[in-house]
């Protein structure tokens, strides 16, 4: 049965790196779902997030064919206990009367907000799972003129993390 | 010591001990063919082709154990190259590549002979790197050697700038005496729990097989393996890449199992309760049908990459580590038990396989006129002595060899099992007899085959590497006829190679000697007489029987006990 799956690397904050990765999953025909990525606290160190969905097997074999690749440093698996997920989502809409009071009802239960308001359009913000971005892109649906997604990151959450 | 970048190069290739470098001169690698120049340590041989130099490196650690060296220049240099570094890369054959590369200045403006070597080499590479500083060029150099030949082996591309390299600009050098990586760190020792438990299973098995492939070889793990199939009297049967380290003479060896492998061996892994996999990889050539793959047995997995683990054959008791120090363990375990291990505890086994080695899979018609190629293969084992160092291309001739030349060495089977690159033999061969220079070298090959590297015989002849060429001329790109005989109905289409060159008279012009075999009874006198010239490369144009099939055959996505049987062995085709 397929699942989702949220890794998370380290990665040597190399030239080249990154795509790496990317050619391991397009080489051997994974899923990838999102992917993103950038320094850490140690500007040696890339933390790289990437959502893909797969069998068990499918699921074990990426992992062991990233932890393979040289400038991997280390792979946690957030799926595989508490993990906090979040996402970004950035999207633009027409301004209107109605569209506004549709965001402010909205953002009662999410925490959807307008970041940017010109005279005709509304930039609306919103930070939080992977799903609830879905349901909240899902209800707004032919209203949105334009959507960016930063893709989703994670962290294990109690002591167990991913540091070198 | 202050060196420019160009010497550095050459002084790690010196403090590495390396004593060849295959390559071909361009320029972005002027600067280190001039610190090439300056000294004698390092030895350059300028092959013909790039894709020479690779398969000529890849032949000399095939055959050493050691790592090969490249040095080509950028562009068509390093694409060139690509097919001999892809080519050990599937058979995981340590070997450092160094590529010029264009000036740091002018890097990703399409400059003359410029492409992204890095990128296009990413994924037939174990790593790779671009050195972007001079001062980085003797760690990255450690770096590449290391990585080559530690954990699973590979190649590894150092891609140089033409700038850093340059003979004015000079560093203080100092090779470093080791390297560590934070994200490397290759396992060696298996986990004694897991061997353990595969001690256990041994203990039980009633119908077991001992599958081993090519890592025990790069593992240098012959004697182990040897001891192992001895201490337990189990039979054993090894992959294309793994022969050689068990002796293929033994009563115990079973033959190749696979695609071309024999009834026995493939009948043994389909009717077994316990494979013991070693240094294999479970390749689609061997298992056929994945879904029907020996649908009795346990399965024990050793190897050195956990990667391999479980990767088309889901196993039961995987042990991650070095082959060597795992057998050593399981040895030793095995001893502590006290109980014996021997072919009569396996009795109705080895009775059931001896039935099996009846159907005497490998029988070829042999009253004919014509030359059969596998007549050619034992006649070369013969005159041989069974100790020749063996090349191969690809296609029905490497299995012919596979087939009838049983090794009994490791390292002396030198074929491209994985990519399957025609034209490897040949430059392989090379390398083995840089490597050897006082054994006998044959390169068992075909009219098609050989036409892709050819022109290293050239090579061959400036630095004096005598070889032994057994051409198996049937006019066909022989395999692609029988998978079209078998599969399209005989529609040859584009097998047949009309138009061949006279291949004595080009060996003769490229100043070896040549020779045409066509009688049956002159095999074994012209092998004598080319092999009685051990100072010159001689090529044997056999023309064979231009319809000769390799069996047994398991068709593709067909299980083991699913084999198509030669004409002449006792049983025809044979179905579950």
């Amino acid at each position: 049965m397929s699942r989702q799956h949220i890794i998370s690397l380290l990665l040597e904050n190399e030239a080249g790196a990154l795509s790496r990765v990317s050619g391991l999953f397009s080489a051997r025909a994974y899923n990838i779902e999102s992917l993103t990525v950038a320094a850490t606290q140690d500007p040696t160190l890339s933390r790289l997030t990437l959502v893909t969905v797969g069998s068990d097997e499918t699921i074990e074999q990426i992992k062991k064919q990233l932890n393979k690749l040289i400038d991997v440093v280390k792979l946690i698996d957030l799926s595989e206990s508490f993990s906090l997920e979040r996402e970004l989502i950035l999207l633009k809409v027409k301004k209107s009367d109605a569209m506004v009071q549709k965001i402010e009802s909205l953002s009662v239960e999410s925490s959807a907000r307008i970041t940017d308001d010109t005279d005709d359009y509304l930039i609306i913000e919103l930070t939080g799972e992977k799903v609830w971005l879905d349901d909240f892109l899902s209800s707004l649906a032919d209203e949105v003129l334009e959507v960016v997604r930063t893709g989703v990151v994670g962290l294990s959450r109690g002591e167990r993390s991913l540091t070198v | 010591m202050e060196l420019s970048g160009g010497e550095i190069v050459i002084q790690s290739l010196k403090d590495e001990g390396v004593e060849y470098v295959f390559g071909y001169p361009g320029g972005c690698v002027l600067h280190i063919y001039d610190a090439i120049f300056k000294q004698d340590d390092v030895k350059h041989v300028l092959v013909r082709h790039e894709q020479g130099a690779t398969h000529a490196a890849d032949g000399y650690a095939r055959s050493s154990g050691k790592p090969g060296v490249v040095l080509v220049t950028s562009g068509p240099g390093a694409t060139n190259a690509i097919t001999g570094i892809a080519t050990a890369y599937m058979d995981s054959i340590p070997m450092v590549v160094i590529t010029g590369q264009v000036p740091r200045p002018v890097i990703g403006t399409d400059a003359f002979q410029e492409v992204d070597t890095v990128g296009i080499t990413r994924p037939c590479v174990k790593h790779n790197f671009l050195v972007k500083d001079i001062s980085d060029i003797a760690e990255t150099m450690k770096k590449a050697f290391y990585l080559a030949t530690t954990g699973r082996p590979g190649p590894v591309v150092v891609d140089i700038p033409k700038d850093i390299t340059d003979p004015d600009i000079k560093v203080p050098y100092q090779y470093p005496e080791e390297v560590s990586m934070r994200s490397y760190h290759p396992t060696v020792s298996g986990n004694i729990g897991q061997t353990r438990k595969a001690i256990k299973l041994i203990k039980e098995a009633k119908r077991p097989v001992i599958y081993s492939g090519g890592g025990v070889v790069l593992g240098e793990a012959s004697e182990e393996l040897k001891q192992l199939g001895r201490t337990l009297g189990f039979p054993v049967t090894q992959t294309l890449m793994g022969l050689g380290a068990f002796p293929g003479t033994d009563p115990q060896f079973i033959g190749m199992l696979g695609m071309h492998g024999t009834y026995e061996a493939n009948m043994a892994m389909h009717d077994s309760d316990l494979i013991i996999a070693i240094g294999a990889r479970f390749d689609d050539r061997v298992t056929g049908k994945v879904a029907d793959f020996c649908p009795h047995a346990k399965i024990i997995h050793i190897d050195v990459d956990p990667a391999s683990i479980s990767k088309t054959i889901t196993v039961d008791v995987p042990i991650v580590g070095q082959v060597k120090p795992i057998l050593l363990d399981m040895l030793a375990q095995l001893e502590s038990l006290g109980e014996t291990f021997d072919r009569a505890r396996i009795g109705a086994w080895w009775d059931q396989i001896d039935q099996w080695r009846e159907a005497d899979c490998l029988a070829y018609e042999k009253n004919t006129d014509t030359i059969k190629p596998q007549f050619v293969i034992e006649q070369l084992y013969k005159v041989t002595n069974g100790e020749a160092f063996v090349t191969s291309d690809v296609g029905q001739h490497q299995m012919f060899a596979a087939q009838y030349y049983p090794f009994d060495k490791p390292r002396r089977w030198i074929n491209s099992g994985g990519l399957g690159t025609m034209g490897f033999g040949l430059p392989a061969a090379m390398g083995v007899k840089f490597a050897h220079p006082e054994a006998d070298v044959a390169c068992v090959t075909g009219e098609g085959s050989i036409q892709m590297c050819l022109q290293e015989l050239s090579t061959m002849l400036q630095y004096d590497t005598p070889v032994k060429v057994i051409n198996l001329n049937n006019g066909y790109l022989g395999m692609v006829r029988q998978w079209q005989e078998f599969t399209y109905k005989s529609r040859y289409s584009h097998s047949y190679l009309e138009a061949l060159p006279d291949f004595k008279k080009l060996a003769e012009a490229y100043g070896h000697v040549g020779m045409q075999i066509t009688k049956k009874e002159d095999v074994e006198p012209a092998l004598r007489e080319a092999f009685s010239m051990k100072d010159r490369t001689v090529f044997m144009d056999f023309l064979t029987d231009t319809k000769e099939n390799v069996y047994p055959m398991i068709e593709a996505g067909k299980a083991h006990n699913d084999m198509v049987m030669a004409p002449s062995s006792k049983y025809k085709r044979i179905l579950a």
